[in-house]
């Protein structure tokens, strides 16, 4: 049933089941002679193949010698594919290449690309080695078509699949480093924001940052923004309010760090002043906070003794 | 359902303990800038801990208090706003202008308390 469902699917679905069966007997037979050729040719179409890559500058991220191993191996997992009809064997062995290649930069293209080139490359020995016979010619591409270009499928599905997963693990990395809401003395709190914010992101924060005021009892908080170069006007809102939200809760907001761009951001959308407490770095807004909450910090002794 | 309102030294407070009516609001309200002249209290407290919704009303009508208190002499915090409660009211505007709040009942007499020390 396998095999059919590879290879026998056409426009000839409908046909007696007996001749299917003949045909699909003929068609192994095909695939049988198209591998032995395959196996006896492989030092050279694998030559013509690695020629091939590099003539059209894929794969720039590796050197020549790795080209040549991972060429190696994908040829041979592509003609057993090729001869088992099963493609298992040849997902694991995409997935596992695509593990040891996107960390490098290798693009969604150029792995596509040298699976299209291979299959080229067995085309063209075809064409060769049966140019006499043209029916015999027009059998074995019936045979060889499918399969090769379910090949390349699965082993481009694969690289996409791998690529897909990283990128998934990455942005949940992100968003559990993204916020942390650290508390620096008794009752204040400090929630440092690096990088892009972007409105998933931003009502994270709050959610988090009301959350930390109530867990931690705080009444003074600083909201460090020094590395966020800029935000629109969604999410300076979005800050605006999460600062009234923190005071309805009973806690001070002291907003530092705010960029040339994020001033005028806030400037634009027309902010109340009165509302937002603003300090230059996060050193002032500690110092700020420190002072609401009557600490003093004072030296132990003089530094210079 | 009715707001109990409990006397404690010089401060008022009034616990919801449930969802209200807009009369039962009013009620308190009414209940609330009587009591605290006749009682001559300085502060009132009104914990709203176990409130899960707010709206505009229930809002509207908390400001109003607190700024009919003031007139009448008393200072208001409102306490115990759920964090969830707070940033829904932000988003509606209801950000409770000129009114003290703490984030609980133990931070709002604290707060009247440092208020009110010089009198003591």
């Amino acid at each position: 049933m396998a095999k059919r469902a590879i290879i026998g699917n056409g426009p000839h679905v409908a046909i007696d089941p007996t001749v299917q069966m003949a045909q699909n007997e003929a068609t192994s037979e095909l695939l049988r002679e198209l591998v032995a050729h395959l196996r006896q040719n492989r030092t050279q179409l694998r030559e013509e193949w690695v020629q091939r890559i590099s003539e059209t500058r894929l794969l720039t991220a590796m050197t020549k010698e790795e080209i040549f191993a991972e060429a190696t191996s994908v040829y041979d997992s592509y003609v057993e594919a090729l001869e088992t009809e099963t493609f298992e064997a040849l997902q694991a062995y995409a997935q596992n290449l695509s593990e040891r290649i996107i960390p490098r930069g290798v693009e969604t293209h150029e792995v596509v690309g040298i699976v299209l080139l291979l299959r080229d490359v067995l085309a063209r020995s075809l064409f060769a080695k049966y140019q006499a016979d043209f029916r015999k010619l027009n059998r074995i591409l019936d045979a060889y078509e499918p399969a090769a270009n379910r090949i390349a499928n699965t082993v481009a599905v694969g690289f996409v699949q791998e690529r897909e997963r990283t990128i998934r693990q990455q942005q949940e990395a992100i968003r559990e480093l993204s916020t942390p809401v650290l508390q620096v003395r008794e009752r204040l709190l400090i929630l440092p924001i690096i990088g892009v914010i972007d409105p998933q992101r931003a009502r994270q924060l709050t959610e988090q940052l009301l959350r930390g005021i109530r867990t931690n009892r705080a009444k003074v908080v600083v909201i460090d923004i020094t590395g966020v170069a800029a935000m629109d006007v969604t999410v300076a809102n979005h800050l605006v309010q999460t600062v009234e939200a923190s005071r309805l809760l009973g806690a001070t907001v002291i907003v530092t760090g705010l960029s040339p761009e994020i001033a005028q951001t806030l400037v634009t959308i027309g902010v109340d002043l009165g509302k937002m407490n603003t300090v230059g770095d996060l050193q002032g807004g500690i110092e700020q906070a420190e002072r609401l909450l009557g600490y003093k910090v004072v030296p132990l002794s003089d530094p210079r003794q | 359902m009715e707001v109990p309102v409990l006397k404690q030294g010089k401060f008022l407070i009034a616990t919801i303990q449930a969802a209200l009516s807009d009369a039962d609001l009013e009620n308190l309200r009414r209940g609330l800038v009587q009591q605290v002249v006749r009682f001559r209290s300085l502060g009132v407290i009104v914990d709203v801990t176990s409130m899960d919704v707010m709206d505009s009303f229930a809002s509207r009508t908390l400001r109003e208090i607190a700024h009919m208190i003031r007139l009448r002499g008393a200072e208001t915090v409102i306490v115990g706003i759920q964090p969830e409660v707070a940033f829904a009211m932000v988003q509606l505007g209801l950000t409770l202008e000129d009114v003290a709040t703490a984030l609980d009942l133990e931070e709002g007499l604290a707060y009247l308390n440092t208020k009110f020390k010089s009198l003591d």
